[in-house]
């Protein structure tokens, strides 16, 4: 599979990156370049093989239903998450006016 | 089968109707993290570092909302996964922090299910249906946006940010606005039953994305459109109406129905087109790689298959079956699991004051419920949650009743005062000297007096006018001010006129 | 007694135990080399020297308290710049995290702390641990304190904890974090001439580290010998109920087990690591290594991993596919860079953003990753990937039937220059040749000094143990080391 300009485009859009034209016309080959690279795996048999789930044998770990029972998973620190923010008014996060 | 048409131009069209609704598991604290999920804090107090996807921040999910999932797909008579996975769904937008929603794509927890709505002739259900469930899956909520608040920006509340949601998918399996409404209530009844969401749509904690298409009958699926959001059974019937209308609409000026996201509008009832979500989204779902397969072991699912409570089909057979009670009165009182545990309670208590099984009770239980309670609840603008009536004193005056002590008519009044002053049902009959006349002596007297009084109409009924018995009988009550035993007038009264 | 930083891990803690120095004067010692060495070497992104001498401070004041000392007491150590410190900015070397201040403290960073080392700053890396010779960092290059004998040429400390290896081998860090997704901790090591080990996946809490591939990513600990790393590595591990993929088992006491005695033990070389084209060098040293692993009491036998080739392809999809997602929260929303030009919408700022923040290696790793996971590839790209991991897997478990740990070269070639491989994104990506498929079986494995090349520069071998056996590969990394007598150090030319 290779990938041209406009299909370098759409994906640097679904990844909200911001490329120039020049940047994008450098990527293409370089993309086409590892693209290419990868496909090896595709002469790999893998029928009856299971993808990779989990590399040490483990399963989830479900935790209690108890509120704020670790400071450090809890809630309760507005100024602790939004002591980063760009912009925090009036205890939110600022963004650019959003129309829905 | 549905006959629900949407009359166009060129004949008659059938309307196909899909709903995933996301409830809001009940839980103390969020899917990943241990913040608390209570509405209505102060904005981005509940949040965690998890929430708010600082770097290096990582999931840990709560059993109760994993035991809340699997106890709603065994109500629903779902399969449940005991091997399922979390996958990430990415996509970009202000509300969510992560980048991406914790979801179930490829292996969700529950599997295939159903619920049955009940026919309702006059919403145009003919017939019991029975609604597929394809999945249950569970999710994070994501946090809320505010437009108003400043000239220029939106504003970033993640207090919701990591709710645990679960999302219930139906099959495209409704015909009609009804149906649909139908299915959402039942859905929400079951739900409070098992307890696994509170369904308080205003609240936000059951919101319906309806998924709606038209075609003419026979005929493969049309396209449909999404609308989002939807929080009300009234709004969906409507989202459904003003949508199948427009499709039609569309269809017959020679468009084409385009699939995409809309947005219900309470203000006009009718559905627009959403413009955050007009990229077309490509949700790169995966594996969630900071979290491994979800393994649930069998004494996990025991324990969430015995703490299942009597669920609404089975409860509403039961009343019907074995206490006895109409369908009708069967159905209003398990519609949802705070009345009908509050008729129980009732039942119980009014069973144990007047010596008798409570299947002997139920239907004066059941009719003064519906018929009397209810409709004085209304009139003070409450409900059993807030009643001043508690149901140990609502069954002490139904025992009243029930031993003779005062009439159905007497008890009205009692009521209305039990309403006001909040005292007990015994203590209002004795203050007010309420307590029903048996004295056969006492009420013959009167009588004897009316008919006396009434010569008249003595004679009319004795030629054969029986229907003023009945006028015999209210004068003698007026005349005891209400408190005669009705069936003691009754037969003296049938003594006498012979 | 020579110089302070000349000491290691072990003779740190025990001096400042047995009152030979105060933690003090451990922790001013090396701030000196620090200061000294941070123009010429540009191995730290944030240097804290006084966190170094507040912990040493706390060390002291315990010692004369009569109290119990930690295991890493009085140890100052640098931190790779991947692990959210409180207070301290934290950037994984990129612009979008130019001026982040945790209000947290990663799992491991606090276990060490706990501990009794102090931090002496926060390490430069390649930007988001994407790199192998710490070209990408938004805060410029790290300087290998090594040189080839005419000395023209910058070479790499290797990547992506760049930081750490340059700091240990010129002696301004008796030990360091590092975090190792592809073979970030054993390829510097190797280049550096120091010791490195990336425990099994889920040893060490992922919680507070700045992920690059969730999978894939473990923190480990990087030293000038097998000892040193054994204890930091026991002070850094351990159950964290708050990352998911943490083990619940107990911590091994591996400094105690430590035995340089391969008696009984088997030791495999698999047939697919003597790569085409591979360096007369780097097939000596491992003949080297193979000698010395016999002598140690082994026994050593070929085995075969025979989907080696497809490693690097599997984990250049895998890798970015997580990257993709993982770094999806830096949107300039919630911390770390906005970039909002004039009149745009959320969306326009997400882009402008994330086009300002991130290097151009990064985004080609996410635009990798977005594409492989994106609608109709999933499966061709990403299942597969994963499929082929499953095979790498089973070839490591195969392979475990028959040996203890695999002996490996731990890098194709010694450092390479500065810009030598900038340009070609795939000559860099292999590199990771011989470290990347333990990364995806999740294996415990290491990189000890073996010797030097013709040049002068150092080589490293790599030994890859079972899961769970990080005692075996410490082991046999001993009886390298105690063999091998590596005791060459860079000239100080800063």
């Amino acid at each position: 599979m290779s990938v041209d300009t406009a299909t370098v485009a759409k994906i640097a859009s679904l990844a909200r990156i911001k490329v120039s034209e020049p940047e994008l016309e450098a990527m293409v080959p370089e993309l086409n370049g590892i693209l290419a690279w990868v496909e090896q795996l595709g002469e790999v048999d893998v029928s009856g093989v299971e993808p990779m789930t989990a590399v040490i044998p483990n399963t989830l770990r479900l935790r209690d239903d108890v509120i704020d029972a670790d400071p450090l998973t809890g809630g309760d620190k507005r100024d602790a998450v939004l002591a980063n923010a760009p912009a925090a008014e009036h205890g939110f996060f600022g963004v650019p006016k959003v129309i829905e | 089968m549905s006959t629900y048409r949407i009359q166009g131009a060129t004949g008659d069209w059938e309307v196909v109707i899909g709903l995933e609704i996301h409830a809001q598991v009940t839980s103390n604290s969020k899917l990943f993290s241990s913040s608390a999920t209570a509405f209505g804090a102060e904005p981005n107090t509940q949040v965690s570092l998890i929430d708010a996807a600082m770097p290096g921040m990582l999931p840990v999910p709560n059993r109760e909302c994993i035991r809340q999932a699997v106890r709603t797909g065994m109500a629903i008579d779902a399969q449940i996964n005991k091997w399922s996975r979390f996958d990430r769904k990415n996509y970009f937008y202000a509300d969510l922090p992560q980048g991406y929603q914790i979801s179930q794509l490829y292996h969700p927890l529950v599997g295939e299910g159903s619920i049955t709505i009940e026919a309702d002739e006059k919403a145009g259900i003919p017939e019991d249906k029975v609604i597929g469930i394809e999945r249950i899956h569970v999710e994070q909520d994501a946090g809320k946006l505010m437009h108003d608040q400043h000239p220029t920006m939106s504003y970033v509340d993640l207090n919701r940010s990591g709710v645990a949601l679960m999302e219930i998918v139906s099959r495209p399996d409704m015909r009609s606005p009804a149906e649909a409404g139908a299915y959402v209530s039942k859905l929400r009844t079951i739900l409070r039953y098992v307890g696994s969401c509170d369904g308080n749509m205003d609240q936000g904690s059951m919101r319906c994305d309806v998924n709606v298409s038209v075609r003419k009958p026979g005929e493969e699926f049309g396209t449909r459109t999404e609308t989002k959001n939807v929080n009300s059974v009234r709004f969906v019937m409507q989202t459904i109406e003003h949508e199948a209308n427009r499709q039609v609409d569309v269809l017959e000026g020679g468009g084409k129905i385009v699939q995409e996201t809309r947005l219900f509008d309470p203000n006009t009832g009718t559905t627009r087109s959403m413009r955050s979500k007009e990229d077309a989204h490509d949700y790169r779902y995966f594996p969630d790689p900071d979290l491994l397969p979800l393994v649930l072991d069998d004494a996990f699912l025991e324990e969430c298959r015995a703490s299942l409570p009597e669920l609404p089909d089975a409860k509403r057979a039961r009343y019907v079956g074995d206490l006895g009670l109409s369908a009708y009165n069967a159905a209003v009182l398990t519609a949802d699991v705070d009345t009908a545990g509050w008729f129980e309670a009732l039942l119980s208590e009014a069973a144990s004051a007047q010596g008798k099984a409570p299947a002997e009770v139920a239907k004066q239980a059941a009719n003064w419920l519906i018929s009397e309670f209810f409709g004085a609840l209304n009139k003070l603008g409450r409900s059993l949650d807030d009643s001043p009536v508690s149901h140990e004193q609502a069954a002490e005056l139904l025992a009243l009743v029930g031993k003779g002590t005062i009439s159905g008519s007497i008890a009205k009044q009692v009521l209305e005062i039990m309403l006001e002053t909040g005292d007990s049902a015994g203590a209002i009959v004795e203050r007010e000297g309420l307590k029903q006349e048996s004295d056969t002596g006492a009420i013959e007297a009167k009588v004897d007096e009316i008919l006396a009084a009434n010569a008249d109409k003595v004679s009319q009924y004795k030629d054969g006018k029986v229907a003023l018995f009945g006028f015999f009988v209210g004068q003698t009550m007026k005349a005891m001010q209400g408190k005669a035993n009705p069936q003691v007038v009754n037969e003296i009264l049938k003594a006498k006129l012979g | 007694m020579s110089d302070i930083t000349d000491l290691g891990v072990a003779a740190l803690r025990d001096g400042v135990a047995a009152g030979q120095f105060s933690a003090v004067e451990v922790a001013e010692a090396f701030n000196a080399n620090v200061a000294a060495a941070q123009d010429a070497l540009n191995a730290f992104i944030v240097v804290t020297p006084e966190k170094a001498v507040e912990a040493a401070r706390a060390v002291d004041a315990k010692r004369a308290a009569g109290e119990a000392l930690g295991a890493m007491a009085g140890v100052p150590i640098g931190m790779k710049d991947l692990f959210a410190t409180f207070g301290v900015q934290t950037t994984a070397a990129s612009h979008m995290l130019e001026g982040f201040v945790p209000q947290y403290e990663s799992t491991v960073s606090q276990k060490l702390w706990d501990a009794g080392a102090g931090m002496l700053g926060k390490l430069n890396l390649d930007q988001f641990a994407m790199g192998s010779s710490n070209e990408t960092s938004h805060f410029g290059n790290v300087i290998s304190p090594w040189r080839r004998p005419d000395g023209k040429a910058q070479l790499t400390p290797g990547g992506s904890s760049g930081g750490s290896s340059a700091a240990i081998a010129a002696r301004l860090a008796p030990a360091a974090t590092g975090t190792d997704t592809g073979g970030s901790i054993r390829q510097p090591a190797a280049f550096t001439g120091t010791t490195g080990i990336k425990p099994t996946y889920g040893r060490c809490s992922r919680w507070g580290v700045v992920a690059f591939a969730s999978s894939l990513d473990q923190p480990g600990s990087m030293g000038r010998d097998v000892t040193d790393c054994a204890i930091m590595l026991e002070a850094m591990a351990g159950f964290d109920p708050k990352d998911s993929t943490s083990l619940d088992l107990p911590v091994p006491a591996w400094t105690a087990s430590l035995s340089a005695d391969m008696k009984g033990k088997k030791v495999g070389i698999p047939r697919e690591y003597r790569a085409d084209g591979m360096p007369a060098e780097i097939d000596a040293v491992w003949e080297q290594g193979i000698a010395w692993l016999k002598d140690a009491g082994a026994e050593v036998v070929e085995v075969s991993l025979p989907h080696t080739k497809y490693a690097l392809p599997t984990y250049y999809i895998i890798a970015p596919a997580e990257a993709s997602s993982n770094l999806a929260r830096y949107d300039g929303v919630r911390y770390g860079l906005r970039d909002l030009p004039d009149g745009a919408g959320l969306q326009d700022m997400y882009a402008a953003t994330r086009a300002a923040g991130f290097g151009p290696e990064v985004k080609r790793r996410i635009l990798i990753g977005t594409y492989v996971l994106s609608a109709g590839f999933y499966d061709a790209y990403y299942t597969q990937a994963q499929k082929v991991r499953t095979l790498i897997s089973q070839d490591f478990a195969r392979a475990f039937e028959q040996v203890d740990v695999l002996l490996t070269p731990t890098a194709p070639s010694a450092a390479f220059a500065l810009g030598e491989n900038v340009d070609d994104p795939l000559a860099m990506y292999l590199n990771d040749v011989f470290t990347v498929p333990a990364s995806l079986a999740g294996l415990p494995a290491m990189s000890v000094p073996a010797g030097l090349d013709a040049q002068g520069l150092p080589l490293g071998l790599q030994i890859i143990g079972r899961p769970l056996d990080e005692q075996g590969v410490l082991n046999a990394g001993l009886a390298i080391e105690s063999r091998a007598g590596f005791t060459a150090k860079p000239g100080k030319w800063w």
